[in-house]
């Protein structure tokens, strides 16, 4: 039979019993835009993170108290582990190849001014922060050069965090209280947005050393390095490492560069999308199961031109092809349709929560259709395998 | 055309054998009209389907059109099916879903015949079995009598050289019975070797040659005038 012919057999038989088809279609469309769904979720989340944390530049490096275990997650060891100290992150400095150094203190203190008051975000750093994070400055200065371990009061405010304090006073030079101590206002940020949902215009950066009085800690939470772009990440790491086992007798830190942390986040990003993918396939089999049902009802249903087909002079494979033929197409239409269901269901994601950019992922679309048509492959066989071994005798016998 | 001889063909239901064919020695030329008869179980749809090339004998040996049957694989005994022999049913064995134009065109279409030359046999086969006006109704939507010339036209589109049909009336009232059977006389007079099976004695004394089956042997094998 030519293939043209062989086809609108196929799609004729199908469309017979329409209904029953589309039901068997939908089983396998639901799995298909599962996975489509899922794993579109997955990659727009990965490049959600991976535009926050490239935010900040690339050639970064932080150190970070406690020894990391192999994912890249530090567990504390708190009794063997020295604290991170400002003449630690002082002492880095002259370390061939770093730019600029930053330490990172971090928590919520209140804010107040003219008799006015918030809760925001305070960050503890130092003076080349700016420089390390890519800090655009709109007005005033940033933190002076000064002593890190006996600094003077002062502070720089995100841009929200001086506009909902200040009004239309002009922050610069006023006199503020943080966290109970007071601090002059020497410069204000541009807006810069949200990272990871938090929004770090409306934060307050003071230096390290008042920070960790006023939050009570003994040792910094990290602290951040920006290293010569012409410099290798790992010979840089390395660098660090071995002056901090210096300092400390032992290796109770974690030094990371971005793109080690891009490299795991990405990896483990890549599991999640595959488990929720595989989520999303065992859903598949049960269309797989719907058109194993569906062909073997067939197969009972159409014996008659199974025998008659014989009877007719087709050749000793037809059978088996046109059933297994109709199995795939089963597949690859409810696969076809599933893929557009999950596209549709990203777009209305997107219009839902535009800030995450859900994404499909053009090899898990081909993955996913070429597993419905694989699905349909598979279920059809044994159904397709009983209709060619009827005997047409048997099968034409009337009832 | 067909010659058996000892054909046998045995079937095993547990530790009895059945004889469904016992010995069968029958010469039928091209061009004859043949009555098959006997009683249920006599072996009568068994004969007719070895003759279709639908089952192998047990023992003995079928030859048809001088090549011995025993030595055609599936592919060549599918081709003869196809382009040689023609099956009409009791039950029609048409295909619900397909348009009486379809159901004629389909052992075109298993032979690979493109849809442009199908059209005109198509029409053809139609024609001669008086359906012309009837190709886009569904089988659904035609009488017992029409269904039945839908089915003969399909088995002779190719333009076989034998025609088998299995009580093609057993399912149709006496009227169009007898239409049916005058149209496959008809192909027979224009050159188609015809065997039908019957159980009506009328049906059968109108054939130019009788056999009668019994426990798969045959008990008589008779020429006789055609009684019109
Ligand atoms: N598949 C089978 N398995 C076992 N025995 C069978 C099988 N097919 C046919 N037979 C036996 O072979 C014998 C002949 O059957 P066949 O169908 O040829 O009879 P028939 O003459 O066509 O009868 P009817 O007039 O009722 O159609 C019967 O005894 C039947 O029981
Ligand atoms: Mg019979």
């Amino acid at each position: 039979m030519r293939i043209a012919d062989l086809t609108r057999f196929t799609l004729n038989s199908l469309l017979a019993e329409r209904q029953r088809s589309a039901l068997t279609m939908l089983a396998i469309a639901i799995g298909i835009a599962a996975v489509v769904l899922l794993t579109g979720l997955g990659s727009g989340l990965q490049r959600y993170l991976v535009s926050q944390f490239t935010q900040f530049g690339t050639h970064l490096i932080a150190i970070t108290p406690g020894k990391a275990n192999t994912t890249g997650f530090s567990i504390s060891a708190i009794d063997t582990q020295r604290p991170l100290t400002l003449p630690d992150a002082q002492s880095l400095l002259d370390i061939p190849g770093i730019e600029a150094m930053t330490p990172v203190v971090s928590g919520q203190l209140s804010a107040e001014f003219a008799g006015k008051s918030r809760r925001t975000l305070a960050f503890g750093i130092g003076p080349q922060a700016p420089t390390v994070w890519g800090m655009p400055l709109a007005r005033g200065q940033f933190l002076p050069a000064d002593d890190l371990i006996a600094p003077r009061p002062v502070v720089l405010l995100g841009n929200t965090l001086a506009r909902s304090l200040f009004d239309n006073v002009n922050p610069l030079g006023e006199k503020m209280r943080i966290g109970g101590m007071s601090f002059r206002v020497i410069g204000v940020l541009e807006a810069k947005g949200q990272m990871l949902g938090f929004d770090i215009d409306d934060a307050a950066y003071i230096p390290a050393a008042l920070s960790l009085q006023l939050f009570n800690r003994e040792g910094l939470m990290e602290i951040d390095v920006l290293y010569n772009e012409n410099e290798t990440s790992s010979s840089v790491v390395k660098r660090l490492s071995r002056r901090m086992i210096e300092r400390h007798g032992a290796e109770d830190f974690t030094v990371q560069s971005q793109d080690q942390m891009l490299a795991s986040l990405g990896k483990i990003l890549d599991v999640l999308t595959f488990a929720v993918g595989a989520l999303g396939g065992i859903a598949l089999l049960t269309g797989g199961v719907g058109i194993l049902t569906l062909m073997s009802i067939a197969v009972a249903e159409r014996r008659g031109e199974i025998g008659l087909l014989t009877a007719l002079g087709a050749p000793p494979n037809f059978v088996l092809q046109l059933f297994l033929g109709e199995a795939v197409i089963l597949g690859a239409l409810g696969g076809l349709l599933g893929v557009g269901i999950g596209l549709a269901g990203l777009g209305l994601l997107h219009l839902a929560i535009p800030a995450l950019p859900f994404a499909p992922r053009m090899d898990y679309l081909l993955i996913a259709e070429a597993l419905a048509l694989l699905i349909g492959l598979v279920a059809g066989v044994w159904p397709a395998m009983k209709a060619a071994r009827l005997d047409p005798i048997e099968a034409l016998r009337e009832e | 055309m067909i010659e058996l001889s000892h054909l046998g063909r045995r079937y095993l239901l547990g530790d009895s054998e059945v004889n469904a064919l016992d010995d069968i020695n029958l010469s039928i030329a091209a061009g004859e009209y043949v009555s098959l008869m006997g009683p249920s179980g006599s072996g009568k749809s068994t004969l007719l389907n070895m003759l279709g090339l639908l089952d192998r004998p047990t023992t003995g040996v079928y030859r048809l059109e001088n090549r011995d049957t025993q030595n055609l694989d599936e592919l060549e005994r599918a081709r003869l099916r196809r382009e040689r022999i023609g099956f009409v049913f009791q039950s029609f064995h048409l295909l619900p879903r397909l348009s009486a134009f379809d159901n004629v065109a389909l052992p075109l279409m298993l032979a690979g015949i493109s849809a442009g030359e199908r059209q005109s046999k198509v029409q053809q086969a139609l024609a001669a079995v008086g359906l012309m006006d009837r190709a886009q109704h569904r089988p659904n939507q035609l009488s017992g009598g029409q269904r039945q010339r839908v089915a003969i036209a399909r088995a002779t589109v190719m333009h076989p050289a034998l025609l088998l049909a299995d009580e093609p009336t057993g399912n149709l009232d006496s009227r169009s019975g007898a239409e049916v059977i005058e149209l496959l006389e008809t192909l027979n007079a224009s050159g188609i070797t015809l065997i039908v099976v019957t159980h009506d004695p009328n049906m059968g004394s109108r054939a130019r040659r009788r056999i009668v089956l019994r426990d798969g042997r045959v008990t008589e094998d008779v020429y006789q005038d055609a009684a019109k």
